[in-house]
């Protein structure tokens, strides 16, 4: 079992981007004014390439003092030159495949990943946090289901499995990943971040999205994601292979002191910023 | 502490007539502890004149912090002869290459490749060590403690503070105080711009209170403009962060290859005046290569 999951790190690490941002890439370094400002846009919609960007910067041969958790804050620290260049290196890896042996749909994953990403940040305006600290939300919610990514490309059986398993049996899709793998796109997903030395806030993040009950730990980033999650799947906005509807906790509810349904009626109309985050991948 | 340029000119060796007061080589510093301990600085073309003042002291220990392995930082160390001797122990410091992932000794071997060079790196005779090394990693050389600090060029650079008997020399390698990537009104602007200013605080703090900062300041004011982001610095900015980092002395250096001795006085006078530079300011002067300064 060990040795499995070990390879499976292993080639992880040569996991391809979404073709949508691959092709930006290339385009965009392909002229010669690549615009900073883009560059950054394009990889802080990807959740393979924002990972992957961390992963780097956060590397232990730069050994910088403190983890960072936000793209456009690497480029000041190794300079844009740097983050393009590794940019392209990840596109020079390939894109991921549009169809894969799990017959799992990435196209509407990534639009899953970039709602959630959305919804969790306007959830942190909601509570107040303050614009410059929201982004952490945003790239924690992109992030959040990278797990099923890698389960997708390379445990696509297995997945495919729970798949059907969790439509055939109603079951949560990361309990039935559990009973066929031993371990969740959770749990994967943070494995990952923990090895890549991400900031132990989006680990948590991405470990616990499904475990607010059970994980009793304060933890508002948390909390964000998950809620934004379940939102998601009622907006019916991309599909992330789960159709079990969880119920929002009452714990989320308490800290946002009203009830679910409140919470959601307070974000108001989310079509248009949807619509705008989505743009280019669709 | 003692330190002598070998070379100050930025991109490209251009020797000449026009350049022959402030030297034509490519980066190199020498430093000398205050127990003799020999720290290089950058191996620009430089470093071949100064192997030629190192033969009496063979076998010596030498130690070379590379800023970063552009060619005219490392464009001298093929030719620099105390590797090709035995008995002397060379120590090569530098980030390693992130994007490639390559040891900073892979880096600076492939100089050394066929194509390139008739002999091979591990045909040296020298002691060679290599150590890539790690954003603010303290290293002793003898009785000078060097810290590094990344700043901001198209390649992992780092800056250099050498610290012995209480006096202190900062070199930045290439460096271009970083610009906002977002407009003025862009919702990401505010953020960014908090993030640099902290990132210059803390880049400020690393030179603070140097007997000399040895500062890139390739471009005129009036060249920066079509030259922002390519990693660079100019003569105001370099003028603005000797003041704010409370320096008592600072180089200018890096200069621009095209740039005639009579030129780089003129643009640096005008700096100096339109900065309006007074006797409490920090003293300036261009680099020149040859110039030994005891700090």
């Amino acid at each position: 079992m060990t040795s499995a999951k070990d390879q499976l790190l292993e080639l992880v690490e040569h996991i391809p981007a979404f073709p949508q941002a691959v092709m930006r890439i290339l385009d965009i370094t392909s002229r010669g004014d690549c615009d900073s400002k883009e560059l950054v846009r394009i990889i802080e919609r990807d959740p393979v390439l924002a990972i992957k960007i961390l992963k780097l910067v956060n590397s232990p041969y730069i050994g910088l003092p403190q983890p960072i958790a936000s793209v456009s804050h690497s480029v000041i620290f190794v300079g844009i030159n740097t983050i393009k260049n590794l940019a392209l290196s990840v596109a020079a890896i390939g894109m991921l495949p549009k169809t894969n042996a799990a017959d799992f749909d990435m196209d509407q994953l990534l639009k899953h990943s970039l709602g959630v990403a959305t919804v969790a940040a306007r959830l942190a305006e909601l509570l107040g946090v303050a614009e410059k600290d929201r982004s952490d939300y945003f790239l924690a919610g992109l992030l959040h289901d990278f797990g099923k990514v890698v389960l997708a490309q390379y445990k696509a059986v297995e997945f495919k499995q729970a798949l059907e398993k969790s439509l055939a049996d109603g079951s949560p899709l990361h309990q039935a990943e559990t009973a066929i793998l031993g371990y969740d796109h959770a749990y994967i997903g943070a494995l990952l971040a923990e090895k890549w030395l991400l900031p132990a806030r989006l680990v948590d993040c991405i470990g616990f999205h499904h475990a607010v009950d059970t994980e009793t730990r304060d933890d508002q980033l948390r909390d964000c994601v998950a809620l934004a999650n379940i939102i998601l799947q009622r907006l019916d906005f991309g599909f992330s292979g789960n159709r079990y509807r969880a119920e929002i906790p009452s714990t989320i509810e308490a800290r946002f002191a009203m009830s679910g349904d409140d919470i959601i009626s307070s974000l108001g109309d989310l079509d248009d910023e949807l619509a705008k985050v989505t743009a280019f991948s669709h | 502490m003692q330190f002598t340029f070998w070379g100050v000119r930025g991109s490209i060796a251009v020797p000449g007539p026009s350049t022959v007061r402030y030297g034509g080589n490519t980066t190199c510093i020498e430093v000398r502890g205050d127990n003799n301990e020999l720290v290089i600085l950058d191996a620009g073309t430089g470093i071949f004149q100064l192997a030629q003042t190192l033969f009496a002291e063979f076998p010596i220990d030498i130690n070379i912090f590379i800023s970063h392995t552009h060619w005219d930082h490392i464009q001298g160390l093929p030719m620099f002869t105390p590797m090709f001797v035995p008995g002397n122990n060379i120590n090569l410091y530098g980030a390693r290459d992130i994007v490639e992932n390559r040891s900073v000794k892979d880096v600076l071997s492939r100089q050394m490749e066929y194509s390139y060079f008739p002999l091979r790196e591990n045909e040296l005779k020298s002691n060679m060590h290599y150590f890539d090394i790690q954003d603010q990693q303290d290293v002793q050389i003898g009785s000078i403690k060097v810290s590094n600090f990344l700043l901001n060029h198209p390649v992992l650079n780092f800056g250099y503070r050498l610290e012995c008997g209480g006096k202190t020399v900062v070199f930045t390698g290439d460096h271009e105080w970083p610009l906002n990537i977002y407009a003025e009104g862009d919702p990401e602007y505010s953020d960014y711009q908090a993030f640099l200013d902290l990132r210059r605080q803390q880049t400020l703090d690393f030179f603070r209170g140097a007997d000399a900062l040895i500062i890139d300041t390739a471009y005129a004011d009036s060249e920066y403009p079509s030259r922002q982001g390519w990693g660079h610095g100019s003569f105001d900015a370099s003028i603005r962060a000797a003041r704010d980092a409370g320096v008592k002395k600072a180089f200018l250096t890096h200069h621009e290859p095209t740039r005639s001795d009579d030129q780089l006085e003129q643009v640096f006078e005008q700096a100096l005046k339109r900065n309006g530079v007074c006797s409490s300011d920090p003293a300036f002067f261009l680099a020149q290569e040859g110039v030994q300064i005891e700090v």
